[in-house]
């Protein structure tokens, strides 16, 4: 970055590497192989869902969030917003935007693809827009996603999305067949 | 009688059909005439005359004044309370929204408050970081970003619903906004960016400062590939550089302006760096007004405001059309006192020696 760049008057007074967005950055390398590992773990935990029904899903939260915060930490840098958009935006999970933007990138981009805010940061919608055009799904990058529900913020999204598409299932199956 | 005048300027003209809004600049612009809009430099001050001087600058040359919404993360006078004032004297001013200071309740609110004093058109903004500003310390909210902001004020004008659902029995009837950069990464992305927000509500766009003429060209290129030129108004951004220096300055203080190395070293080479700095802006504007699928073009002369009005007429964008010209009303003496006072007083240009030796003091 060339030493005239712009520099926001206080910078985050943590110090961070390259290295620290490694694991990042290569999940947004691989974004297409972890959108085939996630559908598939999406098609287990369907499948579990009567499973998760007789345990409760507001039972099951506790122990699933534990390990769903462990592996998207990693990975990710996840912050547990409780709606994951991850295989929509390229597995670059955009709640680490210090806007926290969700639908695409702000207008502050610098030339060299970094953070306006973090100078040293990648910023997550450059390397999202690189994810998607990865990914088989990579296209979703163009839906409009909803406002963050707050009160979601530390529950789990692999169940929310779990229950929600068992419910959308059961709806298509009642639908499919009339009593 | 005199009370009678004011109430005209300032109420709303009368609805027209397939108008979201009932202002000038949507009129401007649906009529096909190539739009001019300007951005009012808000006040760090409680006295409203700051706020009509500033105003009265542009009086009769542009469109719309930006009312701008404590821009780079500086705390100045709230962009409601601007307009609040602007509308009182029948100017239009463009209402930005920026979703840094506010959460959805508090945006909702001042969409209605706005809608009630006359705003006809809300731009739609994520913000600066806070980390911009003057104050970095500060909380940043971001609880929607622009593309959600869009949709939620569309949802309130065309369904009559806040995002809860609950029903507002009278809907803001406005135009809506949102702003474009087509200078920054990823460049590919960025025509897609705008379909996104027209497809969100975005009716007008405004664009961050154009220097780089080939590079817009380019993004254009791709906006009319995908018709887009033809589903929302596109308002490039240009202004006047004061000197290399401020351009040096810019570049190094505010996020997300480019400037090509060739501007500078013109503005070096120059002579007079300051009328340099207005030839090069009339230059490009021109070129902007003969770009096929711009609509207008948004003139920020930041702390140069007295400026724009040489821009505009200078540049030939206007091709004779007067841009309503507020009548000098009795009631609002001041406001014509302010335009004779203005002169002195904005008539003080950036001084970026200045500007400079403060930031590197700070350093």
């Amino acid at each position: 970055m060339p030493k005239s760049a712009y520099q926001p008057a206080d910078t985050n007074p943590v110090t961070r590497s390259s290295a620290f967005y490694t694991v990042r950055l290569w999940s947004v390398r691989h974004s297409r192989g972890l959108e085939r590992v996630y559908k598939f773990l999406a098609r287990i935990f369907l499948q579990l869902h009567p499973f998760w029904k007789f345990v409760g899903y507001s039972r099951a939260e506790k122990p699933v969030v534990l390990v769903e915060k462990v592996i998207k930490s990693f990975l990710f840098d996840c912050r547990m917003c409780g709606q994951c958009a991850l295989s929509d935006t390229g597995m670059s999970c955009p709640m680490n935007c210090p806007k926290s933007l969700r639908n695409g990138p702000c207008g502050g981009v610098r030339a060299n693809g970094n953070c306006e805010v973090e100078p040293d940061m990648p910023c997550v919608w450059v390397q999202a827009w690189k994810g998607s055009r990865l990914m088989q799904a990579g296209d979703n990058i163009l839906r409009v996603q909803p406002p963050v529900n707050h009160s979601y913020r530390g529950s789990s999204a692999w169940l929310r999305a779990t229950a929600e598409a068992a419910e959308a299932r059961n709806a298509e199956t009642a639908g499919a067949s009339p009593p | 009688m005199t009370s009678q005048t004011s109430h005209d300027q300032s109420a709303p003209l009368p609805p027209l059909p397939g108008h979201t809004s009932r202002g000038r600049l949507e009129r401007v612009l649906r009529a096909g005439e190539f739009a001019v809009t300007a951005e009012l430099n808000p006040p760090d001050s409680a006295d409203p005359n700051e706020v009509f001087e500033r105003g009265a600058i542009f009086d009769g040359w542009v469109d719309g004044i930006n009312a701008t919404d404590g821009s780079g993360a500086n705390c100045h006078m709230s962009s409601v309370s601007i307009c609040a004032l602007l509308t009182r004297v029948g100017y239009s001013p463009i209402m930005q929204i920026s979703c840094r200071d506010h959460n959805r309740i508090a945006i909702q609110g001042n969409v209605l408050g706005a809608a009630a004093m006359g705003v006809n058109n809300i731009l739609c903004l994520t913000g600066d970081g806070v980390q911009a500003g003057d104050q970095p310390g500060a909380k940043p909210v971001f609880d929607l970003d622009c593309m959600s902001l869009l949709r939620t004020v569309r949802l309130m004008r065309d369904e009559g619903r806040f995002l809860s659902g609950r029903r507002i029995t009278s809907p803001p009837q406005v135009f809506l906004g949102a702003a474009i950069n087509p200078f920054a990464p990823p460049y590919d992305f960025r025509p897609l960016r705008l379909a996104k927000k027209i497809e969100a509500g975005a009716q007008f766009v405004q664009s961050q400062y154009c220097f780089d003429i080939p590079m817009l060209e380019r993004y254009m290129e791709q906006v009319r590939d995908m018709g887009l030129d033809g589903k929302c108004f596109i308002l490039i951004g240009v202004g006047p550089l004061a000197s290399s220096r401020a351009a040096r300055w810019i570049r190094s203080n505010v996020p997300g302006i480019h400037i090509p190395d060739a501007i500078i070293d013109r503005l070096d080479g120059a002579t007079d760096q300051k009328l340099e700095g207005k030839k090069i802006c009339i230059e490009i504007l021109q070129q902007v007004h003969e770009m096929k699928g711009v609509s207008g073009a948004h003139v920020m002369a930041y702390r140069q405001e007295e400026l724009v009005a040489d821009i505009v007429h200078e540049s030939g964008i206007l091709k004779g059309r007067q841009p309503w010209k507020r009548e000098s009303n009795p009631d609002f003496a001041a406001v014509s006192d302010a335009v004779k006072s203005v002169e002195e007083q904005i008539r003080h240009p950036i001084d970026p020696a200045e500007a400079v030796a403060a930031v590197s003091e700070e350093l």
